[in-house]
C-alpha cells in the first residue's frame, strides 16, 4: 500500500472477496441446524425418560448416531462462522484478531473431533 | 485500523452512535447475537459433555444427570433451550429478510416482536412437554 497516488492509498483496503462464501455456508449450516437440532428436540421429547439405558440405547441406534454425528458437524461449523463474525466486529487489533480466529478454528475442529469420536463409540458399542 | 487517507483533514462523522432509541429490530438483532454466541460457548460445551458422559458409562452419566437436575443445572439448561429457540426464531426471520421481504417499518417491527415472542413460547412449550410427560 503506497501513499502517493489516490489508487495507491486505497489499494488492499477492500473486501477479501470471501464474504459471499461465508454468508452462504452460514445459511447452509443454519438449515442443517434446523433439521438436526429439531430432530434432537423431538427425539428427546419422545423418550420415556432420560435414564442411562434409555438414552444410551436410543443414541446407539444407527439412525440416531448418524443424526448426532451430523448435528455435531453442522452446529460446530455454524458456530465457527458465527463466532468469527463476532470476533471480527469487536477485536480491532490485527494480531489479536488473528489469534482469536486461529484459536476459534482449533477449538471448533477439536470439538467436532471429540463429538464424532463419542458418537462413533456409542454406535459401535465399544463403551 | 487502516486509514484510506493519511491526511488529518477533519471529516464529518455520522451522529448515529449517539442519537438512537431502542426498537424491536435492534433488540432482536442483539438477542440473535447473544443467543448464538451463548449456544456456541455454553450449548456446544454441554452437548459434548453429555455425549462424553453417555460414552463413558453409567457412573459418568449419573454425574451429568445429577448436575443437570440440580437447580443451577436447570437454570443452565433452560437458558440453553431459550437460546436455541430464540436463535431459531430470529434465524427464520433472517431467512425472510434475505429474500428481501419484511423491511417495511411496521412489518419489520411486528416480525421482530413475533420472533422474540416465538423463542419464549417454544421454550415454555418444550419444558411443559418435558415436565408433563
Amino acid at each position: 500500500m503506497g501513499n502517493g497516488t489516490s489508487i495507491g492509498r486505497v489499494r488492499g483496503l477492500g473486501s477479501a472477496k470471501h464474504g459471499s462464501q461465508h454468508w452462504l455456508v452460514q445459511r447452509f449450516t443454519a438449515i442443517g441446524n434446523l433439521i438436526a437440532v429439531g430432530w434432537l428436540v423431538i427425539s428427546l421429547l419422545m423418550l420415556n425418560n432420560f435414564n442411562y439405558i434409555t438414552v444410551h440405547g436410543w443414541a446407539a441406534r444407527p439412525f440416531s448416531a448418524t443424526m448426532l454425528g451430523l448435528l455435531v458437524v453442522t452446529t460446530f461449523w455454524h458456530a465457527r462462522l458465527g463466532v468469527q463474525v463476532m470476533v471480527e466486529d469487536y477485536v480491532h487489533d490485527d494480531g489479536n484478531r488473528f489469534a482469536c480466529v486461529a484459536a476459534l478454528n482449533l477449538l471448533a475442529f477439536a470439538g467436532v473431533a471429540f463429538g464424532l469420536v463419542c458418537v462413533i463409540r456409542l454406535a459401535l458399542g465399544a463403551a | 485500523m487502516a486509514q484510506a487517507s493519511p491526511s488529518a483533514r477533519k471529516r464529518p462523522l455520522s451522529p448515529h452512535l449517539e442519537i438512537w432509541r431502542w426498537g424491536p429490530a435492534m433488540a432482536v438483532s442483539i438477542l440473535h447475537r447473544v443467543s448464538g454466541n451463548g449456544l456456541a460457548f455454553v450449548g456446544l460445551a454441554v452437548l459434548l459433555w453429555w455425549l462424553g458422559a453417555l460414552v463413558s458409562g453409567p457412573a459418568a452419566y449419573a454425574i451429568f444427570t445429577s448436575l443437570a437436575g440440580s437447580w443451577y443445572g436447570q437454570v443452565v439448561l433452560i437458558g440453553i433451550s431459550w437460546a436455541f429457540f430464540n436463535h431459531l426464531s430470529s434465524g427464520l426471520r433472517h431467512f425472510v429478510l434475505d429474500l428481501g421481504a419484511g423491511f417495511e417499518l411496521k412489518a419489520n417491527a411486528a416480525w421482530s416482536w413475533l420472533s422474540m415472542a416465538g423463542g419464549i413460547v417454544l421454550t415454555v412449550a418444550f419444558w411443559a412437554a418435558i415436565l408433563l410427560r
